[in-house]
């Protein structure tokens, strides 16, 4: 499974200071996203900043460096800003990146914040002409007289530049905070969601979005839940999921209903009586959902535990994974230092086989769904010089049995976590943003999908 | 490997440790308060699903407060025990008498009333509809003609929450001097 990995070199593009450990907070990653192909995987960052990466192709030259991610564009794509009806500032930080399917040479992104999404392209240029008749190679104007013969302009091979524009921006359409951007499979539409609404939006049309979902109560001290996360099916263009603070997910036909409040499948698991303690809501709100490729399961990530569901059953998920239920009898403190309300994502691998989550202590944790191993493992400058296989982690609770190597609960750092990872659409490449830090693993051993 | 479930110490519901857990959920509801207010500073707003989490780790910790409570008074009542220190800010013998046999509501409800006075109107979280203020809310409404049993333990919630704010209040300068109460936390987004 994962325990044959490789690390390529930690790519740090983001200012981390190595005498000190200080991070500045506007270089923290707060999305990760691969494209459809692999090729490219973008970053968004708390600064507002979007950083693409391109996989290089492999070459007989130099078999080390096959496939490799190197940096490919950089850009600013939103700022901060203010709202003077509400007094409120707008972050920048990018909530969720969503690359559309390649129908072109240029690729296509869209990257969302608090309130507005934008549609980026990015293409290449890597010719650019020359031979003007009435400007020189610097571009000012020629003196007339000078010109004594025409010629036709010629496009010269230069340097390849990467362009990144701003194609649409959708904006002014959510009250809330979006927390879930989602194209759909008709590659014409997407959904947008916030804490109490989804907007399906036309990629070519953003004057005018349709609401889909409402969740408001008419009397806000009447809400009792928000929506989390939301996601379209891969295949089936009318239907959509979206997960709640209660621990709910609910599939939506949009093909039953202009809005689709009321749901065609309400999955949710009954709560354990005996398992109550005060923080029984928190934990059990849903921080990410995922279909799978195949589109027959679900994957959710609560803040405990990760779990497939099955579309066919709704009465409760087809299997369960702790992630680190050693913190169960901590979520006072956890409580306390804010930690609990963490929202980790979870990620499918390209088969459906395997899921990953992150976790605390820059542990990130993978479960094999045929085998029902799992392992543990550590994304950290120390563990992870390039071409080093990564040892898998334990973490022992406290008073427990302790092998050497082992972590205790009490010895972890909850300042590092991992909340977002992604995994390539086809091979086992894995992208894992630890604070400020990116880090890619390849599993050079199994690079197949099985 | 079976999965162990430790739960918290204090989150288990025996009267022996009542005590126990009415601190613990009152300092829970206060980390809670505190929370809820540094947020309104926070850069990029009012967070709502973070708010409504904390909302409810309120809502749960003064039912279990509550919970605590009544068993400890149950079990106190049978072994004759004097009232635990809330004594002091609840009612006279009258209140104890009513925890056994029904009692009429507005009876209680005016006695609630003028105990709490003005200042704890903002914090009170139920109470008899034409005492309330316009915008007090709960996460739940409840009628007003439940059995004494349930008004006391209102009334109680009344108190506690309230002094609680105070507490929160006495320490933090910044806040002013008026609460804000819990839904319009909420609300206000």
């Amino acid at each position: 499974m994962g325990e044959d990995t490789d690390a390529t070199p930690t790519l740090n593009h983001h200012g981390f200071l190595p005498d000190h450990n200080y991070v500045t907070e506007a270089d923290i990653i707060s999305t990760v996203e691969f494209n459809h192909t692999g090729e490219l995987l973008a970053t968004g960052d708390k600064g507002g900043r979007v950083v693409i990466f391109q996989r290089e192709p492999e070459s007989k030259n130099e078999p080390f460096s096959q496939g490799e991610y190197n940096v490919y564009s950089t850009f600013q794509s939103h700022e901060p800003e203010f709202d003077y009806l509400k007094s409120l500032e707008i972050e920048e930080k990018i909530n969720k990146i969503r690359w559309l399917p390649q129908q072109n040479a240029a690729h296509f992104l869209l990257s969302t914040n608090d309130k507005t999404i934008k549609l980026w392209k990015v293409s290449e240029r890597d010719k650019r002409p020359e031979g003007y008749n009435l400007k020189d190679e610097e571009g000012r104007i020629k003196d007339v007289s000078t010109v004594t013969s025409l010629q036709v302009p010629v496009l010269k091979p230069m340097d390849l530049m990467v362009e990144v524009s701003p194609r649409r921006v959708f904006a002014n359409a959510h009250t809330y905070h979006i927390n879930s951007i989602s194209v759909n499979s008709d590659y014409e539409t997407y959904m947008s969601a916030d804490d109490l609404r989804i907007n399906l939006w036309h990629l070519d049309i953003t004057d005018r979005s349709f609401n889909i979902v409402d969740i408001k109560p008419a009397n806000m001290e009447d809400l009792t839940e928000v929506i989390t996360a939301a996601e379209f099916h891969p295949h089936h263009c009318n239907l959509f999921v979206y997960s709640s603070s209660k621990g709910t997910l609910r599939l939506c036909d949009m093909r039953e209903a202009a809005l689709c409040d009321k749901h065609s499948k309400l999955f949710e698991e009954p709560e354990d009586p005996s398992a109550r303690s005060f923080f029984s809501e928190i934990i059990s709100s849903v921080s990410d959902v995922k279909f799978s490729h195949s589109g027959r399961y679900l994957l959710t990530r609560d803040y405990l535990t990760a779990k497939v569901w099955d579309l066919n059953m709704e009465s409760k998920p087809l299997e369960t994974y702790q992630v680190h239920d050693y913190l169960r009898s901590k979520l006072c403190s956890l409580y306390e230092n804010d930690c609990i309300f963490d929202k980790f994502e979870c990620a499918w691998n390209g088969s459906d086989s395997v899921i990953m989550t992150g976790a605390y202590n820059n542990f990130f944790r993978m479960f094999d769904r045929n085998t029902k191993r799992d392992v543990t493992l550590e994304a950290s400058r120390e563990s992870s010089k390039p071409r080093a296989v990564l040892k898998p982690r334990r973490v022992c609770a406290a008073g427990g049995k302790r092998r050497k190597d082992d972590i205790s609960v009490d010895s972890l750092d909850f300042t590092k976590k991992i909340l977002h990872t992604a995994w390539h659409p086809n091979e086992n490449i894995i992208a894992i943003a630890a604070t400020n830090n990116l880090y890619i693993f390849q599993d050079k051993l199994n690079s197949e999908m099985h | 490997m079976p999965e162990v479930i430790a739960l918290l110490p204090g989150t288990t519901f025996k009267t022996s440790s009542g005590m126990e857990v009415s601190v613990e959920a009152k300092r829970i509801m206060v980390v809670a308060l505190g929370k809820l207010y540094s947020s309104r500073a926070q850069r990029g707003g009012l967070r709502l699903h973070r708010s409504l989490l904390l909302t409810l780790v309120m809502k749960s910790a003064r039912d279990i407060y509550h919970a605590a409570q009544t068993s400890t008074e149950n079990m106190e009542e049978e072994q004759g025990e004097p009232r635990p220190s809330e004594a002091e800010v609840t009612t006279d013998s009258s209140g104890s008498q009513e925890l056994q046999g029904p009692a009429s509501p507005p009876h209680l409800a005016a006695e609630w009333e003028e105990q709490s006075g003005g200042k704890n109107e903002e914090n009170i979280s139920s109470g008899p509809p034409q005492h309330t203020r316009k915008r007090r809310g709960r996460a739940t409404a409840e009628p007003d003609f439940l059995p004494c049993k349930k008004a006391k333990l209102e009334y109680g919630t009344a108190v506690i929450v309230s002094s609680v704010l105070v507490d929160y209040t006495n320490c933090s300068s910044e806040l002013g001097s008026s609460p804000i109460p819990l839904q319009t936390v909420i609300a206000a987004c």
